[in-house]
């Protein structure tokens, strides 16, 4: 799994390649939390994740807890498929506005 | 402040590990690792055995007694992670995600083959599952052949019990307003017709909460959801060459995890996803106002007699879990090899613990005990006066709100309807409900005594209970649909390849003519009308009605009255019916739309027979041909009853007058009505004798009767009158 962080227009986006898992979901969450320090807004480029596991869906809610107390957003871009099914199946998928391109998001929560 | 508890002090084979807490059972996520904690009474040895998902091979074994290195030196340590007869441990630094786990436990030797008695049953070759196991693998996708060659077939799995309930919790729908709706939870949406994205599964249900809402109930009752083998005495039918599967699930393999092959994350990947799934069914039942009630099988489990699988329990502690006689054979109170022993103190906890999980990490509603007379046996399996479970259950904080329901019989010919230890909270299925309403419908001779006890809420069996403690029901999973119910005279079980034994030979049924389907419109005309007449019946009746899925479109098991091992067109809901039998599905929503609307037909105290508001009327009056001269005579087939709606609810509650008349004769005849209060007038909501739009109106749009003093009610038809201000009347 890879993370790349960047800032665009005062949003954080966060790219990530590769599987969330157990392993590796708590990396993740470590590196976004530290974004967090300066940024409320949010965004996911999830179109390079395959698989995603319990511990990246609960990775996602417990960033979700930590801006949304900071009236802060956070959305996801160019879920697959599959992921989507299994976030909304398992009820996560409510707590997050999902756009097709990280483009659509960025000028959604802009 | 960090816990001082999150470092290892122990290593064995690479894993780091510490003496665990024995509370609670089970295996539970910890800081750094997961908290392994087992219970038996009489093994004197244990090892934990862990797993890569899915693998035949363990990963690695850890005794949780022996020689084990320091985790600051390395230097050898003695070790012994036990206090009391729980062995716990924690080992760290495992992926929960990806670990299966299971026990070997070494007890008291000689070694009991398979097939032969025996008090204790430890095999230390034999993985175990763990009885406190949130999540199990092994039957990942619903009938799924799995791979015989494992011997761990049913493999215990660890869950993050953190789900986001937001606000949600329990709906605490009062027992008198509850309308109960039984259902199979693949059964449900398996189907093609159904048209969803995930059938069979606890998310289909989602997508068919729109449905529920429609027809008005406002709570399902789902079949066994406690992972379970529908393997489990599989075989093929000889005649069809068609496979045979536990369908039902009356069978749990594990009493704290819910089915994975029910859960469409169940073959991810992942398999903890399952519960989360299901608490998002819960959470959107809820949402909708839908309460949620398990039926769960407490009397015997997956394992059988002497003959059956070693799973968990016979191999972890066989003589706490079940009832032995002295030989060592497993008594059989329940029909199905072995006996869960209930009252043993260490099992009753057991089964606390469970509900109470149930209760607390999935927000359940309630539960409805399977052959619940087993669970007042003592652990020789006589019946008990004050049985410790049944009590702790009733006053159980956790479970301080739950509805508790009663299947108060058992295989042992153990029959407590009636008479149920209830301890003020305990409801029960009312089979005498059942078998009187069936037979006033037949048209059966002496029924009109009875069944005007039934329609009461049954206050002959539950007097000092109330009519709460009476759930109503004409017909449930276990014997014919409604739609058999009226088409068949006798059982047409050939399919369960049984020679037909199989099932109860006591249906207390009329086919109306005809054996099975037919298309002579006058028999087909009769059976829609006794559906409705049983559905006018049991929602109009005190007490809390119970529909099996189904029922409300006419859904038919072709004359099986024992379908459990299925799963196909014979047990599935065919949705095409909502069309075919619109009409009948239009009735059922319109009566449990006028339920919900009339308190006076759900009152949770018993109607005392007097007009202790001075009305002019009593709060229940009965009647018959001549008003206000009821026949209870032997050779009567015709009741009525009027309810004073300003008695509703003990007078709590402002309501209409209702009128309902049934007449199971043949022939039609003319019911003299009783005259109501200056200013109001009767309208018709129900007459099933009539045709479609005039056999049901829209609850509050019911047009005015013509003649008050008389009505005409056909044969073998019900009719519901509502008794109401003039001006209220529609124009």
């Amino acid at each position: 799994m890879e993370i790349s962080i960047k800032t665009v227009d005062g949003i954080t986006v966060v790219t990530i390649v590769g599987e969330i898992d157990g392993r590796t979901a708590p990396d993740v969450h470590r590196r976004v939390s530290a974004a967090l320090e300066a940024t409320s807004k949010i965004l996911f480029d999830m179109s390079q994740v395959q698989y995603m596991s319990s511990a990246g869906l609960r990775m996602l809610l417990s960033v979700y807890r930590q801006v949304s107390g900071k009236n802060g957003r956070v959305a996801l871009a160019g879920l697959y498929e599959e992921i989507r099914d299994t976030m909304s199946v398992t009820g996560f998928l409510g707590h997050f506005p999902t756009y097709t391109t990280v483009d659509e998001g960025l000028a959604a929560i802009r | 402040m960090e816990r001082i508890d999150t470092y290892p002090t122990h290593l064995r084979g690479g894993f780091k590990l510490r003496p665990g807490r024995p509370y609670p059972f089970g295996a539970t996520l910890v800081p750094g690792g997961i908290n392994f904690s087992v219970f038996s009474r009489h093994a004197d040895y244990c090892v934990l055995v862990l797993f890569e998902k899915g693998k035949t091979e363990p990963m690695v074994e850890i005794p949780f007694r022996g020689m084990f290195q320091r985790a600051e030196s390395g230097d050898p340590v003695w070790g012994d992670f036990r206090i009391g007869n729980v062995f716990a441990m924690v080992v760290f630094d495992l992926d929960y995600e990806d670990i299966e786990y299971g026990f070997r436990m070494h007890g008291p030797y000689p070694r009991v083959e398979r097939g032969r008695p025996g008090i204790h049953r430890f095999d230390p070759s034999q993985v175990l599952m763990d009885p406190y196991a949130k999540a199990i693998g092994g039957r990942e996708m619903w009938a799924e052949e799995p791979d015989w060659n494992k011997r761990y077939q049913h493999r215990a799995r660890v869950l993050h019990d953190d789900f986001d309930w937001e606000s949600d919790r329990p709906l605490e729908i009062p027992m008198e307003d509850l309308i109960i709706y039984e259902m199979h939870v693949r059964g449900f949406t398996q189907h093609p017709s159904a048209r969803v994205r995930k059938p069979g599964t606890f998310a289909a249900i989602r997508e068919k909460i729109p449905y529920l809402k429609e027809l008005g109930v406002n709570c399902v009752e789902l079949m066994p959801i406690f992972e379970f083998d529908e393997f489990e005495n599989r075989r093929v039918n000889p005649e069809t060459g068609k496979m045979l599967l536990n369908y039902w699930g009356y069978s749990s393999v594990g009493f704290f995890a819910p089915k994975t092959g029910y859960a469409a994350t169940g073959k991810s990947r992942d398999g903890t996803m399952v519960a989360d799934e299901l608490k998002t069914l819960v959470k959107e039942l809820h949402r909708s106002g839908i309460e949620v009630i398990l039926d769960v099988v407490f009397n015997h489990t997956a394992e059988g007699n002497e003959d059956g699988p070693t799973i968990s329990y016979r191999g972890i502690d066989n003589a706490t879990y079940y009832m032995l006689t002295e030989d060592g054979y497993y008594q059989n109170f329940s029909g199905t090899g072995n006996t869960l022993n209930c009252n043993n103190p260490i099992v009753r906890s057991t089964v606390l613990d469970c509900l109470r999980y149930w209760a607390a990490e999935y927000h359940i509603d309630g539960f409805r005990f399977d052959l619940a007379a087993i669970l007042g046996r003592d652990p020789r399996g006589v019946p008990l006066a004050n049985p410790p479970l049944l009590e702790a259950l009733a006053f159980d904080p956790v479970l301080g709100k739950c509805k508790l329901i009663a299947e108060a019989w058992d295989a042992g010919g153990l029959y407590q309807v009636g008479s149920f230890p209830a301890y003020g909270r305990w409801a029960e299925w009312n089979g005498q409900w059942r078998d009187t309403v069936r037979k006033f419908l037949r048209g059966d001779f002496g029924q009109v005594g009875k069944a005007a006890q039934r329609l009461e809420g049954s206050p002959d069996l539950y007097g000092e209970r109330g009519p709460t403690a009476s759930v109503n029901f004409v017909t449930c999973h276990d014997g014919f649909t409604l739609a058999d119910l009226v088409s068949y005279n006798e059982k047409h079980n050939e399919a369960n390849a049984e020679d037909n034994k199989d099932g109860t030979n006591d249906n207390t049924s009329w086919n109306c003519g005809w054996e099975g389907a037919t298309d002579d419109p006058s028999i087909n005309r009769l059976r829609r009308r006794q559906m409705k007449n049983a559905f006018a019946m049991l929602l109009v009746s005190q007490g809390t009605p119970m529909i099996l899925m189904g029922d409300e479109v006419g859904r038919t098991q072709c004359g099986n009255n024992n379908a459990y091992c299925h799963d196909d067109e014979l047990t599935w809901l065919d949705w095409t019916l909502l069309e075919t039998n619109q009409e009948l599905f239009r009735f059922v929503k319109n009566c449990i739309a006028f339920r919900n609307g009339h308190p006076v037909l759900r009152s949770n105290l018993h109607f005392r027979n007097e007009d202790y508001l001075g009305t002019g009327y009593a709060d229940i009056t009965w009647h018959g041909t001549r008003a206000w001269q009821a026949d209870w005579s032997e050779g009567n087939r015709v009741l009525a009853f009027m309810l004073c709606g300003r008695h509703a609810r003990s007078g709590t509650a402002v309501d209409d007058y209702i009128y309902i008349a049934m007449n199971m004769h043949s022939e039609a005849l003319p019911f003299e009505i009783p005259r109501l209060p200056a200013g109001k007038r009767w309208h018709v909501f129900a007459n099933t004798s009539r045709v479609p739009p005039d056999d049901v109106s829209d609850p509050g749009a019911e047009p005015p009767l013509g003649d008050e003093a008389e009505f005409v009610v056909g044969g073998r038809s019900v009719a519901i009158l509502v008794g109401r201000d003039r001006r209220t009347t529609p124009t």
